[in-house]
C-alpha cells in the first residue's frame, strides 16, 4: 500500500508558490512524494503533457482551468483525466472542496480511496493557507492602524502640547462619544490636518 | 418581508450585465430576491458551482449548457435555459500584420472577402510548413462555433487547416503578443485591450457572422428550476427589468459605472461604456466606429430562448466533431432552451411574447412583425454571413457541408 501511494504522481498548478509549497508539504507528510509544482503561467499545457501526472490539483479560481480541461479533452499524450467532483458521491466532501477552493483532475482507474486521501489533504491545506493569509492581512491591518493612531497622537502632542496619555484619552473619548473606532477618529484627524492644516 | 437568497455565478464580462443590474438597481429586491453574485475566473468553475448546487443559477456559455446536459466530456447533468442574457458581442482579433493582409481595417468590412483573404493566408502558411493558430474562450463556446462557421464558409477546414485552442479572455492580449496565437475570438473588453496594446486588430464582429446569434444564457439545474418555479419566474422578471434599464440611453453611464465595480468586471469604465454603446475601435489610433448590431442585451425579444438556436448549436457541435450525431441527443439539446418558462414568467408584465418557439434561423432579412401571444413584436434580421438558413426540422441539410479547398 505504501509503495502504491508513493508512486502516484501529483501536479500542483498554482500561481501562488507559497500556497503550492504549503500543499506540497502536506502531501509529503501524508507519504506522497512524487509531486511537481507548476507555478508558471506559460507553457503549462506542454509541461503537464510531459509530466503525465495521475492527479492534477488546481485552485478553483485559476483562470487556466478551461485551457486545462480542453487539453484533457483533446490530448492524445495523456490518459483522460476527469474532474474529481464527478466521481464523488459524497456531497459533504464536494462542498468542502468547493468551499476550500480546490479542484482536482484524476486519471481514470485510480482507486477512489486513494484519491480521497489526496483530496482531503489538499482541502485541509487550502483552508489552512487561506486562514494564514487572513491572519497575515489582519496583522498587517493592525500594524497600519497602530501607525495611524501614533501619528494622530504625535500631531496632538505637537499642536496642543498634550502628553501621550492625554492625547490617547482624547482620541478614545471622541471615539466613544461618536461610536467610532479609535483608528477612524485618528484617521479623520489626520485627514483634517492634511486638508485644512494648522489645526 | 424577508428576501429569498439566490446565488448566481458569473464571469467578469460585459454580458453578465443583467444579473448584476437586477441586483444593483433593485429589480431583484422588488421581486423578493436577494441576489448574491459569485464571480469566478473560468467557465469550468462557474459550471462546477452550478452542477454541485453551490450556486442556484449561472451566467453561462449557451453551448456549455448543452454540452453539460448531454454529458460531453463528463457525466451529464441536465441544465435548463429559461432566459438568454445576450446575443453576439464578440469579435475576431488578429495579429496586426495578419489583420492588414485580411482586410483594409479601421471599420467593419465585408466578412466574406475577409474570410477569403484569410483562407489565402492559411494556405500560404501551410505551404511554408506553418499552421495558423486561433484562440477561443472555451471548447464549447459560441465563439468557437461562430469562428468555425466563418472559417468553413470561407473554405478553411477548422479541424485540419488551422489549430483552435482555448485561451482564457484575460490572457488574449498576452497570447497575441507572444505569438502563441495568430488570432482570437473573444468578448469585450478583451478585444479592445488587445487593440489598445497594439498587439491585435479587429477584423470582424460575430454579429457579421450570425446576426442575433445566441451568446450567454441564464442556466439552472433542471431539477432545481422545476422545484422552485415561483422563484425562477421572479428572477426572470427581475432580469427582464434589468434589460429595460440596460437599453435606456439615459442610464448608460450609470450602467457602465456599476459594471466596472471591483466586485463585478473590475475593469476600465471607458472600455465597458464603449462596448455597451456598440462603439468599437478596430485598430489602434483610429476612432471608434458605431456598430448598432454589435451586441443585444434586451431589445427585440433578445432574451427569448429560441429552441432553433439551441438546435443550431447542436449542429455545430456535431460538425466540429465534439459529439456524435444522435437523434435523442438532438431532441435533448433543444429541450435545454425553455421558452415556456420565459412566457409564463413574463405574461403578467404585458411583454410581447413570440407565439412560436422555433424559427427558420437566418431567414429574416428585414425587420419583421411576428405572431405573438400578446403585444406587438418586431424581430430584427438574423442572417448568416453566407446567406444560408438553418431549419431545425432538417438537421441533415445543415450537416451536409463540403469544405471548399
Amino acid at each position: 500500500m505504501q509503495h502504491e501511494t508513493t508512486t502516484m504522481r501529483i501536479a500542483i498548478v498554482d500561481e501562488s508558490p507559497a500556497r503550492a509549497a504549503v500543499i506540497q508539504e502536506g502531501l509529503i507528510a501524508a507519504g506522497l512524494t512524487d509531486i511537481i509544482l507548476l507555478t508558471e503561467r506559460f507553457g503549462l499545457v506542454k509541461r503537464i503533457e510531459a509530466i503525465s501526472p495521475d492527479v492534477v490539483l488546481i485552485d478553483l479560481s485559476n483562470p487556466r482551468r478551461d485551457e486545462l480541461e480542453e487539453m484533457f479533452a483533446v490530448s492524445r499524450a495523456l490518459a483522460r483525466p476527469i474532474a474529481m467532483f464527478v466521481d464523488q458521491t459524497d456531497d459533504a466532501s464536494i462542498e468542502a472542496a468547493i468551499d476550500a477552493g480546490v479542484s482536482a483532475y484524476v486519471v481514470d482507474g485510480l482507486k477512489k480511496e486513494r484519491i480521497k486521501s489526496v483530496l482531503d489533504v489538499a482541502i485541509k491545506r487550502f483552508v489552512a493557507f487561506s486562514r494564514l493569509r487572513t491572519e497575515l492581512d489582519e496583522a498587517r491591518g493592525a500594524l497600519a492602524d497602530r501607525n495611524t493612531v501614533d501619528a494622530a497622537k504625535a500631531l496632538m502632542k505637537k499642536k496642543r502640547g498634550m502628553d501621550e496619555p492625554a492625547a490617547y484619552a482624547a482620541l478614545r473619548k471622541a471615539a466613544m462619544d461618536s461610536g467610532k473606532r479609535i483608528v477612524d477618529v485618528a484617521e479623520a484627524l489626520l485627514t483634517a490636518e492634511k486638508v485644512i492644516g494648522n489645526l | 418581508m424577508s428576501l429569498t437568497r439566490l446565488r448566481i455565478g458569473f464571469l467578469p464580462l460585459v454580458d453578465a450585465a443583467l444579473p448584476i443590474l437586477a441586483r444593483e438597481l433593485g429589480f431583484a429586491e422588488a421581486e423578493g430576491l436577494d441576489l448574491e453574485l459569485v464571480r469566478d475566473m473560468s467557465w469550468a468553475t462557474v459550471n462546477d458551482r452550478l452542477i454541485y448546487a453551490n450556486t442556484d443559477a449561472a451566467h453561462l456559455l449557451a453551448p456549455l449548457a448543452i454540452a453539460t446536459t448531454l454529458g460531453i466530456g463528463r457525466p451529464p447533468v441536465s441544465l435548463s435555459v429559461p432566459f438568454v442574457l445576450g446575443l453576439n458581442g464578440n469579435a475576431i482579433t488578429l495579429q496586426p500584420d495578419l489583420a492588414s493582409q485580411v482586410c483594409a481595417g479601421g471599420s467593419p468590412g465585408d466578412v466574406t472577402t475577409a474570410g477569403q483573404n484569410l483562407a489565402c493566408e492559411v494556405k500560404n502558411a501551410k505551404a511554408s510548413g506553418q499552421i495558423l493558430r486561433f484562440g477561443v474562450v472555451h471548447r464549447h463556446s459560441s465563439h468557437n462555433y461562430m469562428l468555425r462557421y466563418w472559417l468553413r464558409g470561407s473554405g478553411i477546414d477548422p479541424n485540419n487547416d488551422v489549430e483552435i485552442v482555448t485561451v482564457a479572455p484575460p490572457f488574449a492580449a498576452d497570447a497575441l503578443a507572444s505569438g502563441e496565437i495568430d488570432g482570437i475570438c473573444v468578448g469585450e473588453p478583451w478585444n479592445s485591450v488587445a487593440v489598445d496594446r497594439g498587439v491585435g486588430a479587429i477584423v470582424a464582429v460575430t454579429s457579421q457572422i450570425w446576426l442575433r446569434g445566441v451568446e450567454k444564457v441564464l442556466a439552472m439545474q433542471s431539477a432545481r428550476m422545476a422545484a422552485m418555479p415561483d422563484i425562477t419566474e421572479r428572477l426572470i422578471r427581475a432580469l427582464h427589468r434589468a434589460g429595460q434599464a440596460f437599453v435606456d440611453p439615459e442610464r448608460q453611464d450609470e450602467v457602465a459605472d456599476i459594471l466596472a465595480l471591483p466586485a463585478y468586471l473590475d475593469g476600465s469604465t471607458h472600455f465597458i461604456k464603449r462596448a455597451i454603446s456598440d462603439r468599437i475601435v478596430f485598430r489602434r489610433g483610429e476612432p471608434p466606429i458605431h456598430i448598432p448590431d454589435f451586441m443585444f442585451q434586451h431589445r427585440e425579444a433578445a432574451n427569448f430562448p429560441w429552441v432553433s438556436q439551441a438546435a443550431w448549436l447542436y449542429a455545430q457541435m456535431v460538425i466540429a466533431g465534439h459529439t456524435e450525431l444522435n437523434e435523442a441527443n438532438y431532441q435533448k439539446a433543444q429541450r435545454v432552451f425553455r421558452p415556456d418558462v420565459y412566457r409564463t414568467a413574463l405574461s403578467l408584465l404585458g411583454v410581447p411574447l413570440p407565439g412560436a418557439s422555433s424559427k427558420l434561423e437566418g431567414s429574416i432579412d428585414d425587420p419583421l412583425g411576428v405572431g405573438t401571444t400578446q403585444g406587438r413584436l418586431i424581430l430584427g434580421p438574423d442572417r448568416f454571413f453566407d446567406g444560408r438558413t438553418f431549419d431545425p426540422d432538417n438537421l441533415g441539410a445543415a450537416l451536409q457541408i463540403t469544405p471548399k479547398h
